[in-house]
């Protein structure tokens, strides 16, 4: 009872601090800006705590913040064994061969109109389409190691990303083109000078969702073999011995990885395409 | 057909493809076939063939190039053997089988039907939760500047992380309260479907302009007939686009959820057919999964017609 009571007081405390730094006078210094998330993500956290520890929520349902970070630290050689097998080798590889692929198509495609006519409508149908469900024969085909991963991932990357970069290139206004041509730039002139980077944009808000999508890829595919390291085998494993701990610890791992992916990519962005409004606000 | 031509040449051009890449991705299981029959093949000890080329073993063995589609548990099926698994666990499960629907009078737990609306029905559950959630959080954001504030960074961060990685977790947690069957899975779907919409229907209540509101302003319309009449009806195209997104996205999770559940549906379905090498199986649940996402994606873009139709915009 009295738990709850500081649960809410917490909350209740917390909350009204984040309002006042949300829209009260310093709500347009730098910090509160990065406060005000940060807060609200400290109360979860707390919360979470405080609520595992006066409900004594066994440990195989949901082990507390401070256990998961005490298990983080402890086992910190075996997370970076699997964050090294299946982030750096199976991510990272099957991204960059899948982006660039892709890059290279969507420019052929942007070149010959049978392309775009031909290539384009199935681009976008399969876009959409659950191509996760590869992973078991792309696993059977290329083995249980890293090579099999990342096959799934240039699978799973290459059709948002294809999609997207045809939409950009399609960007530049009939104007635009018109005085490229009338200062007597060839083909790949105008593509490198002018429509390139005009489709940065879309090119980069494709690789930010193909961040996201490599990682699930790399984790879904361990789920059909692989060696006995990895995230998706340490999580499959530790939750068949219950070790929930060790799972969120692996969670964790994921979730690092993805948004330090995510905001390297982002990072990158702001400084190509610092001209676009979405950037200057 | 000068629009459908090229996409026809494509579509056949990949067939072309599936089938020639079928031949040498089978012909040593075809020609270790072969050699029990006591047909002779070329390198003729299964060692060398090991190390040979397959490509080589193809150009020599050209006789055995039929034998590589008609292979029962082939590396890659040939177009016609997947359909021929879909045929058969499809329709011919329901009507001929013991347990078909002809029979026993309820859907085969051997053919795909049962397993398609297994997932189907998760797809749906998760998908609703997650779009209903979507918009209330949309809707909160909107009008409270400390809930974009607080909220919003921390749903991008949500989905920079691999959801597949919670799945099996969730699983486990809900199993243990008393919790099985569809909800976990929806609650996977409804994870992956809600950012889409959350997403586009901030944007979409933010389209009306500052004009549209004053003059809402100036009619003394509260907060609540602000949003309903001008917000709300402004948002409905942003709505659907990310809502074909979202569906999407569900059937993923759905697909996905089913993997460490083993409770039936097209997830279970293709883990099955891996670890019992049986490859059609797999294609046969793809294509089915695949065939579910164009329906659905197809039912949200009708949907989208009807509403904008009735609203008087030009659909």
């Amino acid at each position: 009872m009295s738990a709850a009571i500081l649960a809410l007081a917490l909350w209740l405390g917390l909350w009204a601090l984040n309002v006042w730094l949300a829209t009260g006078p310093l709500s347009n210094r730098i910090w509160a800006r990065m406060a005000v998330p940060l807060l609200f993500g400290i109360t979860i956290l707390i919360l979470w705590e405080i609520a595992v520890r006066a409900l004594q929520v066994p440990l195989v349902i949901l082990p507390p913040p401070s256990q998961i970070g005490a298990r983080f630290a402890e086992s910190l050689p075996i997370l970076w064994g699997d964050f090294v097998q299946t982030i750096l080798r199976g991510a990272l590889s099957g991204y960059a061969i899948g982006c660039g692929a892709a890059f290279l198509t969507a420019i052929a495609v942007d070149r010959f109109v049978f392309l775009q006519r031909g290539l384009l409508p199935l681009a976008s149908f399969m876009a959409a389409l659950p191509i996760v469900g590869t992973a078991p024969i792309l696993v059977m085909w290329f083995g249980f190691d890293w090579q099999s991963k990342a096959a799934v991932v240039v699978v799973m990357v290459f059709f948002p990303m294809l999609v997207n970069t045809v939409a950009g290139l399609a960007e530049t206004s009939a104007m635009q083109r018109d005085l490229m041509k009338s200062w007597g730039a060839g083909y790949w002139q105008g593509l490198v000078k002018l429509r390139l980077p005009a489709a940065m944009p879309f090119i980069f808000n494709g690789l930010k969702i193909c961040t996201t999508l490599a990682l699930i890829g790399a984790i879904v595919a361990e789920f059909f073999g692989s060696p006995t390291l990895g995230l998706g085998f340490r999580i499959t494993t530790s939750v068949g011995q219950l070790a929930l701990d060790m799972v969120w610890a692996a969670i964790l791992v994921a979730a690092l990885a993805g948004t330090g992916f995510y905001g390297l990519v982002a990072l990158i962005e702001r400084g190509v395409t610092f001209w676009h409004p979405s950037q200057r606000g | 057909m000068s629009r459908a031509g090229p996409v026809i040449i494509f579509v056949a051009a990949l067939f072309a493809l599936w089938y020639a890449a079928a031949v040498p991705m089978n012909i040593r299981e075809a020609l270790t076939a072969a050699e029990r029959e006591g047909v002779a093949v070329q390198p003729d000890t299964a060692v060398e063939r090991r190390d040979a080329n397959a490509l080589g073993l193809v150009l020599a063995n050209p006789g055995q190039i039929p034998d590589a589609w008609a292979q029962d548990r082939p590396r890659l099926p040939a177009p016609h053997q997947v359909a021929g698994e879909l045929w058969q666990s499809v329709v011919m499960e329901e009507v001929e089988g013991r347990r078909g629907l002809l029979r026993s009078g309820s859907l085969s737990n051997r053919g795909l039907l049962l397993h398609a609306w297994i997932t189907l029905s998760a797809t749906a559950l998760g998908f609703v939760i997650g779009a209903m959630a979507g918009i209330a959080l949309a809707i909160g954001i909107v009008h409270s500047k400390t809930m974009e504030k607080s909220v919003m960074p921390w749903a991008i961060v949500s989905q920079t992380v691999p959801i597949v990685a919670l799945a099996p977790m969730i699983v486990v947690v809900l199993y243990s309260v008393g919790l099985q069957g569809l909800l976990p899975k929806a609650i996977i779907s409804a994870y992956l479907s809600f950012f889409p919409v959350v997403v586009g229907m901030v944007k979409g209540l933010r389209a009306p302009d500052a004009m549209q509101t004053d003059l809402m302003r100036t009619w003394d319309a509260s907060g609540w007939q602000v949003l309903t009449r001008l917000r709300l009806p402004a948002s409905m195209p942003y709505l659907f686009a990310s809502m074909k997104i979202a569906v999407a996205a569900a059937l993923v999770g759905a697909i996905v959820g089913e993997l460490p559940v083993q409770g039936g549906g097209l997830g279970a379905r293709m883990l099955a057919g891996s670890y019992y090498g049986q490859t059609a199986q797999i294609w046969a649940a793809l294509l089915l999964a695949a065939a579910l996402a164009a329906v659905l994606v197809a039912m949200i873009g009708g949907a989208q017609r009807l509403a904008l139709r009735r609203m008087g915009g030009a659909a």
